[in-house]
This record gives structure tokens, C-alpha cells and sequence, in this order.
């Protein structure tokens, strides 16, 4: 196992990922999975400014990051993954790749969707998603950081 | 005359009110500063947040942290614009130098602001 956290969060790279998580995971590398990111060059240099020089970051779009997840798994450095909406991570895990654990660390307000947790906000289609995946096996909860109490599933859709 | 400068700080949870609350307290100045939080937003929400404390003024955005979706949100922002300077690292001290001198152009003042955030950082004998 290299990539020790699957997030979804649609602020991408902050400080909870970098700080809250990448502190105690000992991470060393986080792959950012985003189209509109991983076309723009200002956009990587933005999101590289909060991440200190010890942490690799690698920019991939989703069908990159299909093809390349074996072989981040096997890196021997401890990464994170990081994703902005639950469409890009139903393309990832429908590779049949074995992403077991999913964590939803942000997803906010916007039009359509209700307030599940005080920084999860899903409409019914995304919260559907994610409990689809759920039943191929796949574990997911919620934890904005990592001395919150993991949410199960059941209890934010 | 053009408009004096706005200052918006720009941070996670109640750091920027307090920064505001402590400026008015040691100036009395208390109407250049406006406070915006991320707090339970995308970078989308924040950027709508930005857009509206900074009204169409020419303005510096003080942001917390070197990175983060408080830079990203202020930098693109800012992108392209010459009424809209971001500096990082807010600290009291700038702001404190920083409504006094709000004349300035916006990178102007963001780099004063700058200089004088960086001469407060010090480690006195004890």
C-alpha cells in the first residue's frame, strides 16, 4: 500500500491535506486528479505553493490517473490522492483497480445539493453514487481531518 | 482623488475577525479592513465571498497561508488585475502599517505590507 488516503475534496490541495493529513501519514507524494488542472500551468503552480518541498506533486487527469494508479500504489513512498467531485472518483474506481477505502474530507455548498455534514453537502444523485459504491465493496466515509471520528456512510446519505 | 485602498484578510476560521478585531483596537481605524473566512466553502463560494468585500474597490488581499484554497481563490482573483495585489503570511503587524498607508497602488502597498509583516518576525533574548 503507497497511497494511504482517497480523498474527495472539492478545495483540491489545502491545508488539511498538506497539515492534517500529510503530517501524520508521512506523506511523501500527492497525486491531484483533475482535468482543468492538470490542463493549466498557472493552475499546478498554485496548488504547489502549499506544499512543502519534501512532498512530490504530481498533477494527472482522470484517464491518466486510470492508467497510472498501479503503478502510484506500488511507489514505496507513503502518498495521498485527492480528487474534487464524485464523478472523477466513480471513473477511477471503475477500473476494477481495488480502491477499498475512500475518504470524503469536503464538499460544500452548491445548488442542489443539502447539508449531510457540516462540510459534506451532496444532492440525492451524488449521495446514490456514493452509496453505490459502497456496495461493490468499496469502504467510504467522512472525516475532514484525522483526529475527527470517521462518519459511516449510512450516516450522511 | 482615487479611492483608498481596501485591505481584505483572508483566512481560515476567525482569524481574520480577530486580526480586524485587534487593528481597530490598537488604531482606531475601522473601516479599511474587511474579514473573509473560508469556512464551508468550495473555491467557487470564496471567490463569490471575495468578490463581495472587495466591492469594486482597489484593494490588497492579506492571506493567511503561502497556499491553500485562500491563495488560490485570491489569485485568481487578482489574476490579470492591476487593482488587486495579494501578500501572504498575514500578520498584525502589516496590517497595522497597512492602513496607515493606503494611498499607495495595490502592489505598492502589498509589497510594503509585505516588508513590513517580514520585520516583525524576530527571536529577541530572552
Amino acid at each position: 500500500m503507497s497511497i494511504a488516503l482517497f480523498r474527495i475534496d472539492d478545495r483540491l490541495i489545502h491545508g488539511q491535506v498538506v497539515v492534517g493529513w500529510g503530517k501524520p501519514l508521512n506523506a511523501r507524494f500527492i497525486v491531484l486528479v483533475d482535468d482543468g488542472v492538470r490542463a493549466s500551468d498557472v493552475e499546478q503552480e498554485l496548488y504547489r505553493m502549499g506544499v512543502p518541498p519534501e512532498i512530490e506533486v504530481m498533477f494527472a487527469s482522470t484517464t491518466e490517473a486510470r492508467q497510472r494508479l498501479p503503478d502510484w500504489e506500488r511507489d514505496p513512498r507513503i502518498g495521498i490522492l485527492v480528487l474534487g467531485d464524485i464523478n472523477t472518483l466513480a471513473a477511477l474506481t471503475g477500473n476494477g483497480h481495488g480502491v477499498n477505502r475512500v475518504n470524503v474530507g469536503g464538499l460544500h455548498h452548491r445548488p442542489g445539493r443539502s447539508e449531510r455534514l457540516r462540510y459534506v453537502y451532496l444532492t440525492d444523485e451524488e449521495a446514490a453514487q456514493l452509496r453505490a459504491l459502497a456496495a461493490r465493496g468499496v469502504e467510504v466515509t467522512a472525516q475532514d481531518v484525522p483526529t475527527a471520528r470517521p462518519v459511516p456512510l449510512e450516516d450522511f446519505t | 482623488m482615487s479611492d483608498p485602498l481596501r485591505g481584505v484578510i483572508v483566512s481560515h476560521a476567525a482569524v481574520a475577525e480577530a486580526l480586524l478585531t485587534a487593528v481597530a483596537a490598537i488604531t482606531g481605524v475601522n473601516d479599511a479592513l474587511v474579514p473573509v473566512s473560508n469556512d464551508g466553502c468550495d473555491t467557487g463560494a470564496l471567490t463569490e465571498r471575495l468578490i463581495r468585500a472587495i466591492d469594486g474597490r482597489p484593494a490588497v488581499l492579506f492571506v493567511d497561508l503561502p497556499g491553500g484554497s485562500c491563495l488560490t481563490s485570491s489569485v485568481r482573483l487578482a489574476r490579470g488585475r492591476a487593482d488587486v495585489a495579494v501578500v501572504t503570511g498575514v500578520n498584525l503587524a502589516m496590517l497595522l502599517d497597512f492602513v496607515f498607508h493606503r494611498d499607495l497602488t495595490p502592489a505598492d502597498a502589498a509589497r510594503r505590507a509585505a516588508e513590513a509583516g517580514s520585520r516583525a518576525i524576530r527571536t529577541p533574548a530572552a
